[in-house]
């Protein structure tokens, strides 16, 4: 094993959450048109969609830049890396050392960053108001995950994904009710941070309400087939954060035998289903919430966050 | 020759430079002879104090001038190397972009002749030894600076700035007067070394630090000190609001770093939790108001208070650290605080040159009038976009990597003993997880309205590129930025010897790591490697653009924006500065502004305008300073009538308070 299983671990990786993740999202939208009794598109659609929007061609604005060109291709590489650095079936990855998780969480903050610019680039009001939106939702969901991290920190003594994922499956972890916080904080921030209900609706197309949407709404073709891409990749990253984290079961240790791999994967695919479905159950069982009790909501998640690392702050034992 | 002398030589140099400038006159002359001549004396400068920072050198100077029984004391340890390379690095960069900047200023004889003092001023703050020099180059700083802030002093604005500012800089300077005599005592020892020597009582210290926090806090903009920062620093022409706020603010971070962690020794756990509750509220207070503001200087100005209260947060925490006796996590939280101070200084002056290109290129600075000028200022826009990102603490540049460094400061303070530091740190470190993410909207929200969309005014439709100066200066911070940001490692070493003669630990050597990684405590807890990272995201998006070009259709059709189908040709439909911090006024702003929205709306039928109103209220002045404000002018008023009495009243007054004296005297005996 040694360099050879680390790279392959490292490179089968990221062909793997790439290949995942349309089909998560697929799977999302399938169980979400059972549930309400209707057939549903295909699980392969999000594949043919990318196709689709990859042979179009595009429509620039006239006022575009070359921002709004480059954008697409930034977004998608900082989440791409992000994801390629938080375990998914093994934790042996070759460069996870090369950015903790304040880091992959600084990643997805930069592919914002670039997303609500070009919202703005064209200079329609539609992007504005999906930027500005934006930039506000993260303004609360980014301290919430951060206070996530400290708590996760604080326990597992190190920001690294993978120590953190070692330590949730050592036996010394027991029940914490700030374990129980992070969890439900971490997945209000999930929700909030991939644009699902009750924060903001992908399927929406009714323009006051957008949040997402109206950031890409300029966009066509390719870019758009870039973005929309990214997108999956995020809620696919979210997912596995959650499963290495939380349900770290499965995960191959650094320098396991090709079985214990094979294995990984197997779990993984299973974490992603589970997780699937349960995201279409919540989103069928809840309405969407107007846009100003967002904070509200998020707020929550910060609270719980916060609380949850003041407990370990004050706990005397078992901190490393 | 040591390099102390020679420092002192470039100072002195700086100082007498205005002489042969007043000489040439209004001539060009007199601007290439002031700015080319600094570019020159900082660079130089920058290179002795670099060097001696890395050799660790100490030296010490004495000048016959000053108070006749210690003299005018220099001395140049790794601190002073520290700061002086801040200063100087800013300095030698807002040089060379006034020398293209400069051509704008109307009157340059309000700027030329105190430039260079400023200049000057900063880097003897940094060099004294003893309590008398320090003072009189901070005062000549603060004077020097206000003379620039009130060069544009034809615009109302600019003069009550510059009234707030004075007034400030006197209330610091007295802080610090009286800080420094309390270290002294009775024996009037102002020599730093005597100070160190003869160590304060417990209950003295504290006040001192209470004097610093109120001295220093002042010039570095810590709130509810910061109300003139806002004023001043945008009233400056820009290379010289570059500096006020990318270097002066270091120079009294440098204060405040020298007095409380050098002169007054040991401190106690709950300086860390005053410090610290500061600095949180600082940083967030400073970004909400940032966020806020129309004007593209005044949001650089408040945010640069946002950086100083993420400074101070570390400053703090390295107190904590110190006071518990854990070197080695005190030595990686001041490195934090350190770096951060290095790294603002180099991306606020990048934001605050680019701020002036936009000036200059576009003739105004007020975000609803611009939009759009990445088309028109390319290179201007690229080095803006860069000082955004990394201002925003975004990887891989290098605002992340100083941010980071606080974080894991944090996450070591659960060993801290005291309960009101178990309680205060996490506050405090989600009160700088706000910040840095309310960072990133404040600088979407600059870089959007300014560069991006369509422009808003003829003159941004024909705004222009600025000159080659200017664009060296911009583009060579550009490349500082990003070298700071993936190879921090070099920066971390090199402030090593400073942390370790303050508080006695160092962050362990980064230089031999694989990889240049970073790494503060020990790999398996955390490391980040923003080369990896930047080097990552470099060939995925080019695998990603590859891919696309290979297999997607490569047509392209420029068409009119979509925008749902109702596009608005007018450009003043696009979102403005207000509109776009509307969102986050509501959240945060009814508790930090008071801020009220008033919507009315005509009844159906009736053709009356719709009008809506946003009120913000600045509750800090309200609460702190209009009462003193208040209180001033009511005794002002009542003492007025002792100017109008007869001359038997003057006698019988006198008369008065000689008696008065006489019978103290009496009684006292």
């Amino acid at each position: 094993m040694g360099l050879i299983g680390a790279v392959a671990v490292q490179g089968g990786q990221m062909a793997l959450v790439l290949a995942l993740a349309p089909a998560l999202t697929g799977l999302v939208r399938k169980v979400k048109a059972r549930l309400v009794r209707r057939q549903g598109a295909p699980l392969l659609q999000p594949y043919r969609d990318l196709w689709r929007l990859m042979r179009k061609e595009v429509v620039l604005a006239e006022s575009a830049s070359w921002l709004f060109r480059a954008a697409p291709y930034l977004i998608f590489a900082g989440t791409w890396v992000a994801a390629a650095l938080v375990p998914t079936f093994a934790t042996g990855l070759m460069f996870s050392w090369s950015a903790d998780l304040i880091a992959i969480m600084a990643l997805l903050g930069a592919a914002r960053f670039f997303l609500a610019l070009a919202g703005m680039d064209v200079g329609a009001s539609f992007g504005g108001i999906g930027s500005s939106r934006e930039v506000m939702i993260a303004s609360i969901a980014e301290p919430a995950m951060l206070m996530i991290i400290f708590s996760l920190a604080l326990l597992a003594g190190s920001t690294q994904l993978s120590t953190v994922a070692s330590y949730m499956l050592s036996s010394n972890v027991g029940l914490r009710v700030t374990l129980a916080l992070a969890l439900v904080a971490l997945m209000m921030v999930a929700i909030a941070e991939n644009a699902r209900i009750p924060v903001d609706n992908p399927a929406t197309h009714l323009e006051l309400t957008m949040v997402h949407e109206a950031m890409v709404l300029e966009y066509s073709g390719r870019h758009l087939a870039v973005i929309e891409l990214a997108g999956f990749l995020k809620l696919l990253l979210y997912v596995s954060l959650i499963g290495c984290v939380f349900v770290p079961w499965g995960l191959a240790p650094a320098g396991a035998p090709v079985q214990a791999h094979l294995i990984g994967i197997a779990a993984y695919v299973g974490k992603l289903a589970l997780a699937a479905v349960l995201l279409a159950l919540f989103e069928t069982a809840v309405a969407k919430m107007r846009l100003f009790r967002v904070p509200a909501f998020l707020g929550a998640a910060f609270m719980m966050a916060i609380l949850g690392a003041l407990l370990l702050f004050v706990s005397r034992g078992g901190l490393r | 020759m040591t390099p102390l002398v020679v420092l002192l030589g470039a100072a002195g140099g700086l100082l007498l430079l205005p002489l042969p400038t007043l000489a040439l006159g209004q001539s060009g002359l007199g601007r290439w002879l002031t700015y080319g001549g600094a570019t020159a004396v900082c660079a130089a400068a920058l290179g002795v104090a670099l060097r001696s920072l890395l050799l660790g050198e100490i030296c010490e100077a004495s000048l016959p001038l000053g108070l006749p029984w210690i003299g005018a004391r220099f001395r140049l340890d790794p601190l002073a190397s520290a700061f002086l390379v801040v200063v100087d690095l800013g300095g030698a960069f807002a040089s060379l972009y006034a020398l293209g900047y400069g051509r704008h200023e109307p009157e340059p004889s309000r700027v030329l002749p105190f430039y260079t003092p400023f200049l000057a001023a900063m880097m003897l703050v940094v060099l004294a030894a003893d309590a008398f020099s320090f003072l009189v180059a901070w005062e000549l700083m603060s004077v020097a600076s206000w003379a620039l802030a009130m060069a544009h002093h034809r615009e109302p604005r600019n003069t009550q700035a510059g009234y707030v500012y004075l007034l400030m800089a006197n209330f610091g300077a007295l802080a610090l007067l009286l800080c420094f005599g309390l270290l002294a005592g009775p024996s009037g020892a102002y020599a730093f070394d005597a100070i160190k020597a003869h160590p304060p009582t417990s209950a003295t210290a504290a006040l001192a630090l209470g004097l610093t926090i109120l001295g220093a806090g002042s010039k570095a903009g810590l709130v509810p000190l910061h109300v003139w920062l806002p004023l001043a620093h945008p009233a400056a022409p820009s290379h010289v609001s570059a500096l006020m706020s990318g270097v002066m603010t270091k120079v009294a971070v440098y204060a405040f770093v020298r007095i409380v962690f050098d002169l007054v020794g040991a401190p106690a756990p709950w300086w860390a939790v005053a410090v610290l509750i500061l600095g949180g509220l600082t940083a967030v207070t400073g970004v909400l108001q940032a966020l806020m503001q129309r004007d593209l200087k005044r949001l650089l100005a408040y945010s640069t208070v946002e950086n100083i209260g993420i400074v101070f947060v570390g400053l703090g925490l390295a107190l904590a650290f110190r006071a518990a006796a854990m070197p080695l996590a005190a030595g990686l939280a001041l490195t934090a605080a350190l770096l951060h101070v290095f790294n603002h200084s180099l991306f606020k002056s990048l934001l605050f040159f680019g701020s002036g290109a936009v000036q200059s290129g576009a003739g105004r600075r007020d975000m609803d009038q611009l939009g759009g000028l990445i088309g028109r200022m390319p290179q201007t826009a690229l080095a803006f976009l860069a000082g955004s990102v990394a201002i925003s603490a975004l990887p891989p540049l290098n605002g992340f990597v100083s941010e980071w460094l606080t974080f894991q400061a944090i996450l070591l303070s659960p060993k801290l003993d005291p309960w009101s530091l178990k309680l205060a740190v996490p506050a405090v470190g989600a009160m700088l997880a706000l910040a840095a993410a309310l960072a990133a909207a404040c600088f979407v929200k600059a870089f959007g309205l300014t560069f991006l969309g369509r422009p808003r005014t003829q003159a941004a439709k024909t705004a222009r590129e600025v000159d080659g100066f200017s664009r060296a200066a911009m583009l060579g911070l550009v490349v500082l930025c990003l070298a700071a940001g993936v190879l921090p490692g070099f920066v971390i070493d090199t402030l090593a010897p400073v942390t370790r003669a303050l508080v006695g630990g160092r962050m362990p050597a980064q230089a031999g790591q694989s990889w240049l990684t970073i790494v503060p405590i020990a790999e398996a807890r955390s490391s980040y490697n923003g080369l990896l990272v930047l080097v990552f995201v470099t060939l995925s998006a080019g695998l990603c653009a590859l891919a696309i070009h290979e297999l997607a259709s490569r047509r392209v059709r420029r068409a009119p924006a979509w925008d749902c189908g109702a596009p608005d040709p007018s450009p003043m439909t696009q979102y403005t500065a207000d509109s776009f911090a509307q969102p986050i006024r509501r959240v945060f702003g009814t508790y930090v502004f008071a801020a009220r929205e008033r919507v009315e709306t005509p009844a159906p039928g009736d053709l009356a305008p719709a009008r809506f109103e946003a009120v913000d209220r600045d509750l800090i002045w309200e609460t702190l300073y209009a009462p003193i404000a208040g209180a001033v002018t009511f005794a002002a008023e009542r003492l007025n009538r002792l100017q109008f009495l007869t001359i038997r009243a003057y006698l019988g007054l006198v008369f008065l308070a000689l008696v008065t004296l006489l019978l103290v005297l009496a009684l006292w005996g």
